[in-house]
C-alpha cells in the first residue's frame, strides 16, 4: 500500500468523522439549507475542473473541461446563492407590524414592545 | 512536492478548514448565514489559488483558458438565475439539480484524469484507479439519478413509480456490469471499459430512481446527497425503497376503524370559535399546505391568534414537505419566526395540554395507526396530534395519504373535519376569527 493511498485514506476517514460530528449538530429546522450548503461545498470539484486545463491540449480535453466547468460553476454559484436566500428568511421574530396599527391598538403595541425588548413569547 | 505547490496545498487546507467552520456555524439559525459566508470565502480562496497554480504551471493553452472561463461564466449565470428565481416550494428540485451537475462534474474530472494518464501511455493502474472508479461510479449515478428525481418532483416525469417487468433484473445486470468493469479497470487500463462503466452507472442511476414514487423523493434526494438520516425518520429501509414497493399506491388495506365510525364535519365559524377561545394552539402543517400555497395564510391566522394572547406553535414532522427541513423554509418565507417551529420530539409532549391542534395538509404523519403493528406505517414516528383536547383537520376530501391508509385520527370523536382547500380555509378562518372577536 502506497503512502499516497494511506494519506488519502486517513484524510477520508477523518473527514467522514468531522462530517458526522458537524452535521449531526445541525437542527432539523435547517436541514434544507444544510443540504443546499453541503451541496455548494461539493462544488469544490470546480478546482478539479479548472485543473483539467493544465493538461488539456486536444479537443476531447477541451470538451470535457468546458462541460465540467459549466456543471461545477453552476453548482458553486447557484448553491451558495440559494442557501443564502433561504437562510435570510429565518428570523427570530416576525417583522414588526406597521407602526400606525400598533399605536392605534394598545394590545398590539404592548406585544410589539414586549417583542422588542425580547420578553415576548415569540422571542423566547 | 515543490515549494510552490506546497504553498497552494496549504491554501487548500485553509479552504477545507473554512468549510468545516462554515458548516459548524450552521448549527443554529442565528449563525447559519455567517456559516454560509465563511464557506463561500473558502471557495473563493480555493478558486483564486487554483488560478494562481494554473498561471504558474504555464501549460494552460489560450484555448484552454477560453474554454474554462466561458464554461465558468455560463455555469455561473445558469446557477445564479436558477437560485434567484426558484420558488421555495420548488427547492427540492433545485437542490437535486445542483446535486446532479455536481456529480456530473466530479465524474467528468475523474474521467479526464483517467483519459489523460492513459493517453500518455503511462500506467494509471494501482491506487489512483480506486478513487477514479469510485468517482466515476458515484458521480455518474448521482448525475442521472438526481436528474430523474428533479424531473419527478417538477412533474416532467410522472411521479408514480415506473415499474416494468424485468426492471429488477436490469438493475442487477447494470450493477454487475458497473462493478465488474470497475474491477477490470483496476488491473487493465482501457478507455472503452471506462466508457462502459460510465454508461452502466448512468443507466443505473435512472433505473434506481424511476421506480420510486414521489412520496419517497425526500429519501432519494437525501440518499443522493449522502444524507441518509432521513430514511430512518421515514421508517423504511433504503433497500426497501430502492428495490421498490412503498408508494405504489395500490396497497390500500383494510382499515382498523370501526364500521360505525363517522366523521364530524364543521364550518369555518365553528372552527374559528374553537381557535379564538383556545389558550394553546398547535399548527400541524404538511405538504398539502405548501401545495395550496397557504403558508402565508397560516402565518396570518397564527399572528391573529397570537395577538389575542393565544400560544401558537408549529409541529414539524421530520418529513413534512418534500425534503428534510423543507416545511421550515416554507414557513420562514411566510415570516414565521423560527423559534415557533418545533421538532417532533420537542412538541409531542405538548399536545396533551393543547386546546386545539390544527392539522393542515398533513396526513400519514398524524395517523395513530402507526403505533400499532401490522400496517404500512407501523412504527413510523408520528406527531401525537390525537392527544390534543380537540383537533381540527383542514383537508379537501377524505382522500388517503401516500401510504394509502385511512387516517384513524379523522374518526376520533375529538376531531372535526373542515373540508376546504387550505388557502381558502385559512382566509375564511382568519375572517371568521376577526368577525368573532371584532
Amino acid at each position: 500500500m502506497s503512502t499516497a493511498l494511506l494519506t488519502d485514506l486517513t484524510i477520508f476517514i477523518l473527514a467522514l468523522l468531522v462530517g458526522i460530528e458537524v452535521i449531526g449538530k445541525v437542527p432539523a429546522t435547517l436541514h434544507t439549507p444544510l443540504m443546499s450548503a453541503t451541496n455548494a461545498i461539493h462544488g469544490i470539484v470546480l478546482v478539479g475542473a479548472l485543473l483539467i486545463g493544465v493538461t488539456a491540449h486536444n479537443v476531447v480535453g477541451y470538451i470535457i473541461a468546458f462541460v465540467a466547468a459549466i456543471f461545477a460553476s453552476a453548482n458553486v454559484v447557484g448553491g451558495y446563492v440559494v442557501t443564502g436566500r433561504m437562510l435570510k428568511m429565518f428570523r427570530r421574530k416576525a417583522p414588526e407590524p406597521q407602526p400606525e396599527v400598533e399605536s392605534l391598538n394598545g394590545h398590539k403595541g404592548l406585544r410589539g414592545l414586549a417583542d422588542k425588548i425580547g420578553i415576548g413569547r415569540t422571542g423566547s | 512536492m515543490s515549494g510552490f505547490t506546497g504553498y497552494i496545498q496549504l491554501v487548500y487546507v485553509l479552504t477545507a478548514a473554512l468549510f468545516v467552520v462554515g458548516l459548524h456555524l450552521m448549527n443554529s439559525p442565528a449563525t447559519a448565514r455567517r456559516g454560509n459566508q465563511v464557506a463561500l470565502t473558502g471557495m473563493v480562496i480555493a478558486v483564486i489559488a487554483t488560478f494562481i497554480l494554473m498561471i504558474h504551471a504555464g501549460t494552460v493553452t489560450t484555448t484552454g483558458w477560453i474554454v474554462l472561463l466561458t464554461g465558468g461564466l455560463i455555469g455561473s449565470a445558469i446557477g445564479l438565475y436558477a437560485a434567484r428565481s426558484v420558488q421555495m416550494t420548488a427547492m427540492p428540485q433545485l437542490v437535486s439539480a445542483f446535486n446532479s451537475v455536481g456529480g456530473g462534474a466530479a465524474a467528468l474530472v475523474a474521467i479526464y484524469g483517467y483519459y489523460d494518464a492513459e493517453s500518455r501511455g503511462g500506467g494509471v493502474l494501482g491506487t489512483t484507479t480506486v478513487f477514479t472508479v469510485l468517482d466515476v461510479l458515484i458521480g455518474s449515478v448521482t448525475f442521472s439519478g438526481s436528474i430523474i428525481a428533479a424531473g419527478k418532483l417538477q412533474g416532467f416525469i410522472p411521479s408514480q413509480p415506473l415499474i416494468f417487468k424485468g426492471s429488477r433484473l436490469i438493475n442487477i445486470g447494470l450493477a454487475v456490469v458497473a462493478v465488474g468493469t470497475g474491477a477490470f479497470l483496476f488491473s487493465t487500463a482501457s478507455l472503452p471499459a471506462m466508457l462502459v462503466l460510465v454508461l452502466a452507472a448512468l443507466a443505473f442511476g435512472v433505473m434506481m430512481v424511476l421506480p420510486i414514487g414521489g412520496a419517497d423523493m425526500p429519501v432519494v434526494i437525501s440518499l443522493l446527497n449522502a444524507f441518509t438520516g432521513t430514511a430512518v425518520a421515514m421508517n423504511r429501509s433504503l433497500a426497501n425503497i430502492i428495490v421498490g414497493g412503498f408508494g405504489t399506491g395500490d396497497s390500500a388495506v383494510a382499515v382498523a376503524a370501526a364500521a360505525d365510525a363517522h366523521v364530524r364535519s364543521i364550518a369555518a365559524d365553528d372552527a374559528a370559535i374553537q381557535l379564538a377561545y383556545a389558550s394553546k394552539v398547535i399548527i400541524v402543517p404538511g405538504y398539502g399546505l405548501a401545495a395550496a400555497q397557504a403558508q402565508h395564510g397560516v402565518a396570518e391566522l397564527a399572528s391573529l391568534l397570537e395577538d389575542r394572547g393565544i400560544e401558537v406553535s408549529y409541529a414539524i414532522h421530520p418529513v413534512a414537505g418534500r425534503m428534510p427541513g423543507h416545511m421550515n423554509v416554507l414557513l420562514a418565507e411566510a415570516n414565521v419566526p423560527y423559534p415557533l417551529l418545533k421538532e417532533m420530539d420537542e412538541i409531542n409532549p405538548e399536545f396533551a395540554r393543547t386546546d386545539v391542534a390544527l392539522v393542515i395538509g398533513a396526513n400519514d404523519v398524524t395517523n395513530p395507526a402507526a403505533r400499532r403493528p401490522g400496517n404500512e406505517i407501523s412504527g413510523m414516528p408520528i406527531l401525537d396530534v390525537d392527544q390534543a383536547k380537540s383537533i381540527i383537520v383542514v383537508k379537501r376530501s377524505m382522500g388517503h395519504g401516500y401510504a394509502g391508509l385511512e387516517n384513524e385520527l379523522y374518526y376520533d370523536p375529538k376531531t372535526s373535519m373542515y373540508f376546504a382547500d387550505a388557502k381558502k380555509a385559512m382566509a375564511e378562518l382568519t375572517a371568521a376569527v376577526k368577525t368573532l372577536v371584532g
